[in-house]
């Protein structure tokens, strides 16, 4: 007898407790490891498997550390100029209005140089979903200053740390869209522990599922980290995060359906 | 009989794409053409085709409205003047580089910055030379009448969806500003999405289990794979220079001089071609109606036959230097241009041409 | 035939809508027609102005600095366009507000007292039209049943019930018309 089972004897239907999203693609992921934006991928991607609803969804990838997202994501996708995937997502959506249309943007993408974008999309009420990856950073660019990032925060562009004086105030855009009546759900969440994952799954899931209510624009923001740009181990960068990016950005739903 | 109208440039293309099947409008209001989003509105177009129309917050949104909506197969346009399509370029390249179809209107106003809303053509280095970044070239249509204008909306969707490409017509204030007769024909239908998904299988219309997943996109980090892809690029120019030539020979076959001129400067020297016959000046025009694929060859065989060129434009020579690249110095090649939203009048370029070249060879012969 | 007309005065005069009425009866008489407006700022209270070109051939270039006929309506109209009349052509005026007469000797020219009669008819509204009936009989180009059918097509149906009026003082015009001017 064998005291130890072979990988066949452990690779057994009855003994599967997690596995690979059918539709992320095989590409390796190209996020640094520790990174929240492939968790919040694989997120959406589960839920759009679960509902079925490939042959009907168009997702918009940004300019972000998350450029490729369609390499990783089994879905049709076009690539959109920085800042404008919220355009690019109503102009599909107006023409296609039975497809599920999502964009996924981060903060320098969704509030710096497509704030416009962003609100009059909200504010029309556009029938589309919106994934916005908040790391309080540009991460894709070498971790320069974001809308989001935080008071005092060091980034490559506020190296001594960013002076609201100067520099402005951190942006919170979700609140800011919340308001707006073009907005029917609006929710932030992180991905960073397990607990954190399936709350933000729900959210995802609500989402995804109120576009076909037809009542406007669904919003999900996901606190993340950004370890390379914070320049901090992926378990220290989590812990900074909770300590000081929640406490500004408190999670939570900001709007709900009544 | 064909229905006849009466109406405005800005009017006819309008009603041109939504009888062309246009499924897709998206555009911010700017003088000289905000007629165009004015009349697809009070058309009531998604009752009347189905036709989406949507006023955006900036030019900005607008074009990536129409990327989006391009992405997915469909019919969609623009149109602004200058300084709208100059908020565009950024749109108008990503669609270059993903070669998505689409139809843009530029009725030209005169520039730098925010200059005046009269009537220019000092967009065409813009237009045609590529405005935005990267080496790309868009199908550039010049209408000089409102027939045109019409026209255009439906040859311009055809030759946008036949090579994959932006069509811009590139119209000016005087064109789309005035009226004159307009001969409508039958409504195009507009295509299901049954029918996008035969047409065009490139479209990002939802992954279904037949297909590998459509991407759009106009990244690619490896160079040497962005180098084949614009080879590519390259080789669709140079074949659509080859087929989709288009232009207009008026009073050329016996001419010794020859007016080069598009759009509204087109019908101005046309009459001042009829102004100088009267007078004996056996003078003809050439009139590039797409001034992408530019007519070099044609100009080239007429540099054989007159004695000057003159580039009549409202700028302040542009298209001349396409006319000199044309003719490679065979002829003298002059330019005169109005500025600032003038219009020339037509004894003023005859004039001109008389001034450049009749008088002078007349002091060169007592000389 | 060509024509070449130009119709000038103060934005609200109807000067735009005239010339419109023209190039649409033109065209339902199968004629080439072109109408080219100032447009922008320009016509906020401003002077307004639009050539009209009535042809029987394809219609060259709709931007003209010389004209058959001049339809002037205010006084820096006419400051603008006296010299444009081509010699021999004509000149149509509302003296009503000018305070410099035109001057030429080369051209023929006449009055239409349109402000008045159209005060008279108490209608401010048809007063584009007395000028209109004035040229008409100058220059009878269309015939009348064309006159209606542009009248029909360039305006508002609700509006077609002000068709007979405005065919009345298209007649007035014609009547009221008076040379002043007339080159030998
Ligand atoms: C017009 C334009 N400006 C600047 C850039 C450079 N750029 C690429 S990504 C980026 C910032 C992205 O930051 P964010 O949206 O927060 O995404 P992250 O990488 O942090 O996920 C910038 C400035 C660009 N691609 N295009
Ligand atoms: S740079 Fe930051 S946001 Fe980008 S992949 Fe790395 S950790 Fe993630
Ligand atoms: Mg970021």
């Amino acid at each position: 007898m064998q005291d130890t089972l072979t990988d066949a004897q452990i690779c057994q239907p009855e003994n599967m407790v997690y596995c690979r999203t059918a539709l992320m693609t095989q590409a390796p992921l190209s996020y640094c490891p520790g990174c929240g934006h492939g968790t919040a991928h694989r997120l959406i991607m589960e839920v759009i498997e679960e509902m079925k609803m490939q042959a009907n969804t168009i997702g918009v990838a940004p300019v972000g550390c998350s450029v490729l997202a369609y390499d990783f994501l089994d879905i049709d996708m076009q690539q959109a100029a920085h800042g404008r995937a919220p355009a690019v997502a109503t102009g599909i959506k107006r023409l296609y209005p039975d497809k599920f249309v999502f964009t996924y943007q981060g903060d320098g993408d969704l509030a710096a140089i497509g704030t416009g974008e962003t609100i009059h999309a909200c504010n029309r009420g556009e029938n589309i979903t919106i994934f916005f990856v908040n790391n309080g950073i540009y991460g894709m660019t070498g971790g320069q200053m974001a809308p989001t990032t935080l008071p005092g925060m060091k980034t490559a562009t506020s190296p001594f740390g960013r002076d609201t004086e100067t520099m402005g105030h951190p942006l919170k855009i979700t609140e800011l869209i919340a308001n707006l009546p073009g907005t029917y759900f609006v929710s932030r969440q992180s991905v960073h522990t397990p607990a954190n994952v399936r709350k933000a799954k729900k959210a995802i899931e609500k989402a995804i599922q109120y576009q076909k209510l037809n009542k406007g624009l669904n919003f999900v923001e996901i606190v993340s980290n950004c370890n390379s740009g914070w320049k901090m181990t992926p378990l220290e960068s989590n812990k900074w995060m909770e300590e000081n990016m929640f406490p500004f950005y408190p999670l939570g739903d900001i709007k709900v359906p009544k | 009989m064909k229905e006849i109208r009466l109406m405005k440039g800005n009017e006819a293309i309008a009603e041109g794409v939504i009888r062309a099947g246009c499924d897709g409008y998206f555009g911010y209001p700017i003088t000289p053409q905000s007629e165009v989003l004015e009349y697809l509105m009070a058309n009531k177009t998604k009752e009347r085709t189905g036709m989406i129309v949507l006023q955006a917050e900036s030019e900005i949104a607008s074009i990536h409205m129409v990327y989006g909506g391009a992405a997915s197969g469909k019919r969609v346009m623009t149109s602004s003047s200058s300084p709208g399509i100059s908020l565009m370029q950024e749109g108008i390249s990503f669609m270059a580089g993903t070669e998505l179809p689409c139809l843009l209107l530029n009725v030209v106003r005169g520039g730098p910055g925010l200059g005046t809303i009269q009537p220019s053509q000092s967009d065409y280095f813009q237009a045609v030379k590529g405005g935005g970044h990267g080496d790309y070239k868009m199908i550039v249509l010049a209408p000089a009448s409102v027939q045109e204008m019409y026209d255009f909306a439906k040859l311009g969707f055809e030759l946008a969806f036949k090579h994959r490409i932006q069509v811009m017509v590139l119209s000016d204030g005087a064109i789309g500003q005035m009226m004159e007769k307009v001969e409508l024909d039958e409504q195009v239908p507009r295509w299901t999405d049954e029918e996008i998904v035969k047409l065009h299988p490139w479209s990002t219309t939802g992954k279904t289990p037949d297909r590998e997943r459509n991407i759009i996109t106009s990244l690619d980090l490896n160079p040497v794979k962005q180098e084949i892809i614009n080879r590519n690029l390259q080789k669709k120019f140079k074949h659509i220079e080859e087929t989709e030539v288009r232009f207009e020979r008026i009073m050329c076959d016996d001419a010794e001089y020859l007016f080069v001129a598009y759009g509204s400067s087109a019908r101005i020297c046309q009459k001042a071609v009829s102004l100088g016959r009267a007078k004996g000046i056996k003078v003809g025009l050439l009139r590039p109606i797409t001034l992408f694929p530019y007519p070099s060859k044609e100009l080239e065989k007429l540099a054989k036959q007159v004695k000057g060129m003159l580039s009549v434009e409202m700028s302040a020579g542009q298209m001349v230097e396409d006319v000199r690249l044309s003719v490679n110095g065979a002829v003298p090649v002059e330019h005169y241009g109005r500025l600032g939203g003038i219009i020339p009048a037509p004894d003023e370029v005859l004039n001109v041409l008389e001034e450049k070249f009749i008088k002078e060879n007349l002091l060169c012969k007592t000389h | 035939m060509t024509e070449e007309i130009i119709i000038a005065g103060f934005g609200g005069q109807g000067v735009l809508s005239m010339g419109k009425i023209l190039a649409y009866s033109g065209m339902m008489q199968n004629k080439e027609v072109s109408w080219f407006p100032s447009y922008g700022p320009e016509m906020r209270g401003g002077t307004a102005n639009v050539t009209v070109i009535i042809s029987d051939e394809r219609i060259s270039s709709p931007i003209l600095n010389w004209f058959d006929t001049a339809i002037i309506l205010n006084q820096q109209s006419m400051d603008k366009f006296e010299n444009s009349v081509k010699k021999g052509g004509i000149l149509i005026y509302d003296p009503n507000g000018i305070t410099r007469h035109p001057v030429r000797t080369n051209i023929n020219i006449y009055t239409i007292n349109a402000a008045d009669e159209s005060a008279r008819m108490g209608s401010a509204k048809v007063f584009n039209m007395i000028i209109l009936g004035a040229f008409l009989k100058l220059k009878p180009l269309i015939g009348a049943e064309y006159m209606r059918k542009g009248l029909e097509k360039s305006l508002p149906a609700r509006h077609h019930d002000m068709i007979p009026e405005n065919e009345k003082a298209i007649d007035i015009g014609k009547s009221l018309v008076k040379q002043t001017y007339t080159l030998n």
